[in-house]
C-alpha cells in the first residue's frame, strides 16, 4: 500500500516535470489542466522515504504526538517537512497545542493561510537549532553563558530556575531523543522578538 | 499487484510526457529511435528490475550492479583489502584475510553463485571463489558484507568453484592445478600419476550459512576447470570439466592439448555421503583457515583447521564416472531440466551435449570403454545427446533461458550464439565487443531462468570507451533476449575483470536489507553504547580509547596523556540508529586506512604516534550539516612524560 502511495506521489511529481511548455516558459506557467505547478508539485524530499527500521525522526515523532497536531499542521502548511527529516543534527523546541491556543485569537488561522507561508516558515525555523541539545546540554549552555543559534538566524537565551529550563521564556516540559536530533517539548510559542 | 499499479502509472506518466508535447520527438534518433535507450532507462528515483553480482576477477572483489541500467551500486570487498571500507585494514576484519600462508590481502575472484532452495534462487547468500590462494567466501545478502571465508587445502588455482547444489547442501570447489597431496618436495617431472586434483564439498548450515569442509574427493592429476550441479532428476550429481588429461606439467598450451578428448567427471555426491557415513574416508592432516565475521561483535575470528576427510574414487565404486568430451572443455553447464550437460570444448569445432538419462543407462549396463586410475570411462556415443555443429570458434560458456534455448559464448569469434536444446540448431548470433568470456542470464543456473536479459562479459575493450592510457576498463554488454533475435542494448564498464556474474530479481533481495545495526545488540569487546561509557584506559604502553560518534561530535574529542611509543587503539562506536548515517574516522599519520562505521557498529584501528604534539582527528564521511565541526585533538607528550591520562568533551 505504501509503495502505491509512493509511486502515486512520484507520478504527480513527474506530471509536474513533463507538463507542456513549463520548461520553455518558466516554472510559473500552469499545466494544460489549469492547475498551477506549485500546487500539484509538492515534493516532500526525504520526508517521503519509507523506513520502519530506524529510530523515528523528529517529524515522525511529532506526527505521532496528539499534543502537537497544531505544530504538525503548521509544518505541513509551511512545507518544511524535509527539514525535520534531514541528517541534521537538529534540536526542535516543539510547542504543545495549548501554546498555540494561547496566542491571540486568529493568529494561527492567519499564519496557516498560503500567503503567509514564508512568515510561518520563519517562525517555525526559529524553533529549530542546529546541533543536539538535551536538557543537560541546555543547562550547560546556560551555565557557560552560550546562546542558542537558531536556524532562522536568531539567538535564544537559555535560563535555569531550580530544576526547570527555559528557552526565551518557554519552559521545557519534556525531551525526546530522535534519530536525527532532539525534541524539547515547550509550553509557549517562541515569537521573534 | 503492487508492481502492476506501479507499471501502469509509469506507462501513463510516460505516455503523458510523450504525447503531451510535440517537441520531444525531434530529438529521437539512433538507439533512441530503436527504443533501446528506453529499455535500459531507469528513471531518477526508480529501481532496477534485477541485481547483477559481477565478480571483479583480479580485483578480488564483487561488484553490485542494477540491470538493465548497468549502474554500479557497491563494490563488496571479499578477498582484497579495501581502504574505503577499512576491510582488511581495521582490527575487526583483518582476520578475514588470514590463511595458512599468513595474511593474504588479495585474490582472484571468479564465480559468484547465489544460494538456492528447490533449485531456485533464494537470495540468502552469494558465494564466490578466490583462485590463487584457494578460498571460498560467503556474502550475506542482507548486509552485502563478506561474512565468512574458508580456505581449501590440497587445492591450487581454485577454479571449478564456487557452485551450489539445488538446496545449497554444498558449495563445491575444484582444483584447477593438480599438486602433490599432501604437499612435499619432489621432482616436477614425476607429476604423472603422483599429483592429485582435489574436489571439495563444503556443507552449508541452512540456518546461518556457516561453511564446513565436509569431504574431498582426490581425483587423478588433471586440471578441473569448471563445474555445475545436477538439478531435477540429476540432483545428487555434480559435473566437472577436465583438461590436461595428458597430465603434462610444462608448455601446457601444447602438451595439454594432445588428447582428442578429455573428460567431464560426473560425481555422485549422494554416494559420497554414503561412503562418508560408512567411514570409507581417510582422515588426512591439513592446515587451513576458517574465518567468520560475527554481526553482533562486529568482529571476525580466524581458526586454523587441522584435518580433512578424503575419499579415493578408486576405492569407492559408483562415486565417479568419466564422460569423454572433446577437446579441453572449459564451461560445464547443466540445463534447467537437469537432463543436458553441455561441454564447451574450447578447441573443438562442435559443442558437445551429454544426456543424463543416457549416462545412467550406460552405468546401469556397466558399458564402459575402459578406466582411468580406477575410474570407469563411459563411451562417448553412449552418453551423447547431441552436437551443435560448428556454431563458432572457441566456445567457453553456456547459459539458458526460460524457453528451451541455450546461449553460448565464443571467445575467438567474439560472439554469443543462441541455439535450441533438443534440436541443436543455431537460431541467432550476435557479435560481442570484444572476446567474450562468461555470460550471465539472471537465475541462469537454476530450474527457473529469467528470459529477459543476457549479460556478456568481455575481456577486451579497445575502442569501446574514451581511452584511459594503456590500461582500459573491461566491460559488460547487456542483450535483450526476450524476442526471437538477441538485441544489444547497452555497454557498461566494470571493475577489474568481470569474470562471471550471478543475477536475480531485485524483489528477492531488496526487502530483506539490514538498514542499521541495533546498538543494544552490539557485543563488541570495546563498545561504548553511550557517551557516559566513553573512556580511555592504559595498560602499559597500550592505550585503548573507547570513543562514540553521533552527529556531530566525538566523545571524547580532547585526549591528553598519550606518549610517544604508545600503541593507541581507537575503538569507535557509531551511536546513530538512523539508516544511511555512517560516520568515518581518520587520525593524522595513522599507518592504516580510515574507518567507515555503520549505525550501531564499532570499528578499531591502531595508531602509533611518533612525535610529540597535538594531533587532529576527524570524521571522513559527510554525515551532517555540522560534519566539518566533527573533529578533535590528541595531545602526545614525549616518552617518559608525567602528563596524566585525561579525556573530555566540551571541557567535561
Amino acid at each position: 500500500m505504501k509503495t502505491t502511495i509512493k509511486s502515486f506521489l512520484a507520478v504527480i511529481g513527474l506530471i509536474g516535470l513533463v507538463s507542456c511548455g513549463g520548461a520553455e516558459q518558466g516554472s510559473e506557467s500552469s499545466t494544460a489542466s489549469g492547475e498551477s505547478t506549485a500546487e500539484t508539485n509538492t515534493p516532500l524530499g526525504q520526508a517521503s522515504v519509507v523506513d520502519e527500521t530506524s529510530d523515528p525522526n523528529i517529524l515522525q515523532v511529532a506526527i505521532g504526538s496528539a499534543d502537537h497536531s497544531t505544530l504538525v499542521a503548521a509544518v505541513q502548511a509551511a512545507q518544511i517537512e524535509h527539514v525535520l527529516v534531514n541528517a541534521g543534527p537538529l534540536t526542535v523546541f516543539a510547542p504543545v497545542n495549548a501554546a498555540f491556543d494561547a496566542l491571540p485569537a486568529g493568529t494561527v488561522d492567519n499564519l496557516l493561510k498560503p500567503e503567509n507561508k514564508a512568515t510561518l516558515a520563519g517562525i517555525l525555523t526559529g524553533h529549530a537549532a542546529p546541533g543536539s541539545f538535551d536538557v543537560e546540554g541546555l543547562k550547560k549552555e546556560a551555565r557557560k553563558g552560550r546562546k542558542l543559534y537558531m536556524a532562522s538566524g536568531t539567538y535564544l537565551t537559555v535560563t535555569v530556575e531550580g530544576e526547570d529550563v527555559f528557552v526565551e521564556g518557554a519552559k521545557v516540559i519534556g525531551t525526546i531523543q530522535t534519530s536525527n536530533g532532539i525534541i524539547n517539548v515547550v509550553d509557549k510559542v517562541i515569537l521573534p522578538g | 499487484m503492487k508492481k502492476t499499479i506501479l507499471s501502469i502509472t509509469a506507462i501513463a506518466t510516460l505516455a503523458i510526457g510523450l504525447i503531451g508535447c510535440g517537441g520531444a520527438k525531434k530529438d529521437g534518433s539512433g538507439a533512441m529511435s530503436g527504443g533501446n535507450a528506453e529499455k535500459v532507462y531507469v528513471a531518477p528515483g526508480e529501481h532496477d528490475e534485477f541485481y547483477g553480482f559481477i565478480s571483479g576477477g583480479f580485483s578480488g572483489q564483487l561488484a553490485v550492479y542494477g540491470l538493465p541500467s548497468g549502474r554500479l551500486f557497491k563494490v563488496i570487498p571479499v578477498f582484497s583489502q579495501d581502504p574505503e571500507k577499512a576491510y582488511g585494514y581495521n582490527e575487526e576484519t583483518k582476520p578475514m584475510l588470514n590463511t595458512s600462508y599468513g595474511f593474504v590481502p588479495w585474490d582472484d575472484a571468479h564465480h559468484p553463485d547465489i544460494s538456492q532452495t528447490n533449485g531456485e534462487l533464494d537470495g540468502r547468500w552469494c558465494f564466490i571463489n578466490g583462485n590463487n590462494t584457494p578460498r571460498i567466501a560467503r556474502i550475506d545478502l542482507k548486509t552485502f558484507e563478506t561474512t565468512e571465508i574458508i580456505e581449501i587445502p590440497n587445492s591450487a588455482g581454485n577454479h571449478s568453484s564456487s557452485f551450489v547444489t539445488e538446496n545449497t547442501e554444498y558449495v563445491v570447489a575444484g582444483t584447477r592445478f593438480s599438486v602433490p597431496v599432501p604437499q612435499r618436495d619432489m621432482p616436477i617431472d614425476e607429476y604423472k600419476g603422483n599429483f592429485k586434483g582435489a574436489l571439495s564439498f563444503i556443507s552449508v548450515d541452512q540456518e546461518d550459512g556457516g561453511m564446513d569442509l565436509s569431504f574431498q574427493i582426490l581425483m587423478p592429476g588433471f586440471d578441473y576447470d569448471l563445474a555445475h550441479p545436477g538439478r531435477g532428476a540429476s540432483h545428487g550429481w555434480f559435473f566437472f570439466t577436465t583438461y590436461n588429461s595428458e597430465e603434462a606439467h610444462t608448455l601446457m598450451e601444447v602438451n595439454a592439448s594432445q588428447n582428442d578428448k578429455d573428460f567431464i567427471a560426473a560425481i555422485n555426491w549422494k554416494k559420497a555421503e554414503e561412503y562418508i557415513k560408512e567411514g570409507k574416508f581417510k582422515t588426512m592432516p591439513a592446515n587451513y583457515a576458517h574465518n567468520v565475521y560475527d554481526e553482533h561483535t562486529h568482529t571476525a575470528t580466524s581458526t586454523m583447521k587441522k584435518e580433512v576427510r578424503a575419499l579415493d574414487p578408486a576405492e569407492c565404486p559408483g562415486l565417479v564416472y568419466f564422460l569423454p568430451t572433446p577437446k579441453s572443455p572449459h564451461g560445464c553447464d547443466v540445463d534447467p531440466s537437469g537432463e543436458y550437460i553441455v561441454g564447451n570444448g574450447k578447441l573443438s569445432a562442435n559443442l558437445t551435449i551429454h544426456s543424463f538419462t543416457k549416462m545412467l543407462e550406460a552405468i546401469k549396463n556397466e558399458k564402459f570403454a575402459g578406466e582411468a586410475y580406477g575410474i570407469p570411462v563411459l563411451n562417448f556415443e553412449d552418453v551423447l545427446a547431441g552436437t551443435v555443429v560448428q556454431p563458432g570458434l572457441g566456445p567457453l560458456h553456456t547459459e539458458f533461458d526460460d524457453k528451451g534455448n541455450a546461449y553460448t559464448t565464443f571467445f575467438i569469434s567474439s560472439e554469443v550464439v543462441k541455439w535450441k536444446l533438443g534440436t541443436w540448431e543455431v537460431l541467432d548470433r550476435k557479435p560481442t565487443y570484444y572476446s567474450v568470456g562468461h555470460l550471465m542470464i539472471p537465475a541462469g543456473n537454476s530450474r527457473k531462468p529469467s528470459g529477459k536479459y543476457l549479460v556478456a562479459m568481455n575481456k577486451i575493450t579497445k575502442d569501446r570507451y574514451l581511452p584511459t592510457g594503456p590500461e582500459l576498463c573491461q566491460s559488460a554488454q547487456l542483450y535483450d533476449i526476450s524476442g526471437d533475435k538477441m538485441e544489444l542494448l547497452l555497454d557498461f564498464p566494470t571493475i577489474g575483470e568481470p569474470h562471471y556474474a550471478a543475477g536475480c530479481s531485485a524483489d528477492l533481495i531488496k526487502e530483506q536489507q539490514t538498514k542499521i545495526y541495533k546498538l543494544e545488540e552490539n557485543k563488541h569487546a570495546w563498545v561504548a553504547k553511550n557517551e557516559k561509557e566513553a573512556k580511555v584506559t592504559r595498560n602499559g604502553k597500550e592505550v585503548h580509547i573507547q570513543m562514540t560518534m553521533i552527529r556531530s561530535h566525538f566523545a571524547p574529542d580532547n585526549i591528553e596523556g598519550i606518549k610517544v611509543g604508545d600503541k593507541v587503539y581507537f575503538h569507535v562506536t557509531n551511536l546513530e540508529q538512523d539508516f544511511d548515517v555512517p560516520h568515518g574516522f581518520a587520525m593524522i599519520g595513522a599507518n592504516t586506512s580510515e574507518l567507515l562505521i555503520m549505525p550501531g557498529q564499532t570499528e578499531s584501528f591502531v595508531w602509533e604516534p611518533k612525535q610529540p604534539g597535538v594531533w587532529p582527528m576527524y570524521c571522513t564521511d559527510f554525515c551532517s550539516a555540522l560534519h566539518q565541526e566533527m573533529q578533535g585533538y590528541v595531545r602526545v607528550s614525549p616518552a617518559g612524560s608525567n602528563i596524566e591520562l585525561s579525556w573530555s568533551l566540551d571541557g567535561e
